[in-house]
């Protein structure tokens, strides 16, 4: 997933939305708000989940939800990286590790809970204030969208003929490294069913049917 | 128009998440999470067509498929106990009807 929000990450600071909208109190700005609220609502259900199934359960909901905003911010592959990923193979991942450890998490005393805290809070911080220097959303004049971005935008329509720049740049500009990353993600998914699908542990101690 | 449909949705999306978290059974959660699957495709529908884009009623669709398969590993995961059940050919279903 991080190599996934590496590659959009890469992909998004160079391929501009399509126009910069006014920034105001529009309906979609309202449905974007919602979405963030639904998505605070479920991190902080997961924290208080001790019944690990129900926490596997509403990270499907967290990846469908984050995915739904992305799509509202117009970045569509991320979105369904996050769809793929997150919804649909992770959930998986989750319950073939609940299979093969504990079904409830053992509660955890306050104490140990402050440092990650201070952590989390310090980074969240740092993070915040990040976001302060960067450009509006959708700036022309913004670096991502002035150099190569500008020319992925002005020469995709000539150059490659597909309608989604994004996919030009994924498919075509940047074809072996989109292919180098599909190959990572293929070797992380041939490790996961090794350690997890296949192998011969079987949740609930049962190593085999008796044939050893 | 649109703005009013797609808040009917994250209405109905806000009732799943707390069907999701309260909800007494494992069904009821699985079954929570499939429905906000489907939420989620009919919002990224409403959404395309609010931001001018209909385009997005492709992704839309690829949603709806990847959470099928999702619903599919979970009911699985639940019915065996882990995802390569089915290799053994050992089925507690069938063995319960003989």
């Amino acid at each position: 997933m991080m190599l996934a929000a590496a590659a959009s990450a890469e992909v998004g600071s160079e391929v501009t939305p399509s126009t910069p909208e006014v920034v105001g109190f529009t309906g979609a700005f309202a449905v974007e708000l919602c979405l963030l609220a639904l998505l605070a609502a479920t991190a902080v259900a997961m924290i208080r989940m001790r019944r690990l199934f129900g926490v596997a359960m509403l990270s499907g909901i967290y990846s469908l939800l984050s995915a739904a905003f992305f799509v509202a911010l117009d970045a569509v592959d991320v979105a369904f990286t996050e769809a793929a990923v997150g919804a649909g193979m992770s959930t998986v991942l989750l319950l073939s590790g609940i299979a093969l450890t504990a079904k409830v998490e053992m509660p955890v005393s306050r104490t140990r809970t402050i440092a990650p805290l201070i952590i989390v809070g310090v980074t969240a911080a740092a993070l915040v204030y990040a976001t302060i220097d960067m450009p509006g959303f959708g700036d022309a004049n913004a670096p991502a969208n002035a150099y190569v971005g500008r020319a992925y935008i002005e020469q995709t329509p000539s150059d490659i003929e597909v309608p989604n720049v994004v996919t030009a740049v994924l498919a075509s500009y940047r074809g072996f490294d989109t292919f180098g990353e599909t190959v990572v993600v293929f070797t992380a998914g041939l490790a996961c069913l090794l350690l997890l699908g296949a192998g011969a542990i079987r949740g609930g101690g049962r190593n085999d049917d008796g044939e050893h | 128009m649109y703005w009013v449909a797609s808040f009917a949705i994250l209405v109905a999306m806000a009732l799943m998440l707390v069907r999701a978290v309260k909800g007494p059974t494992v069904y009821d959660r699985v079954l929570s999470v499939n429905s906000f699957g489907t939420k989620t495709v009919l919002l990224l529908g409403v959404l395309g067509f609010l931001m001018g884009r209909p385009a997005f009623l492709d992704i839309a669709l690829l949603y709806a498929l990847i959470n099928f398969i999702a619903t599919i590993a979970i009911l699985k995961f639940f019915r065996y106990g882990d995802l390569s059940g089915m290799m053994h050919g050992d089925d507690p279903a069938r063995r319960e009807a003989e």
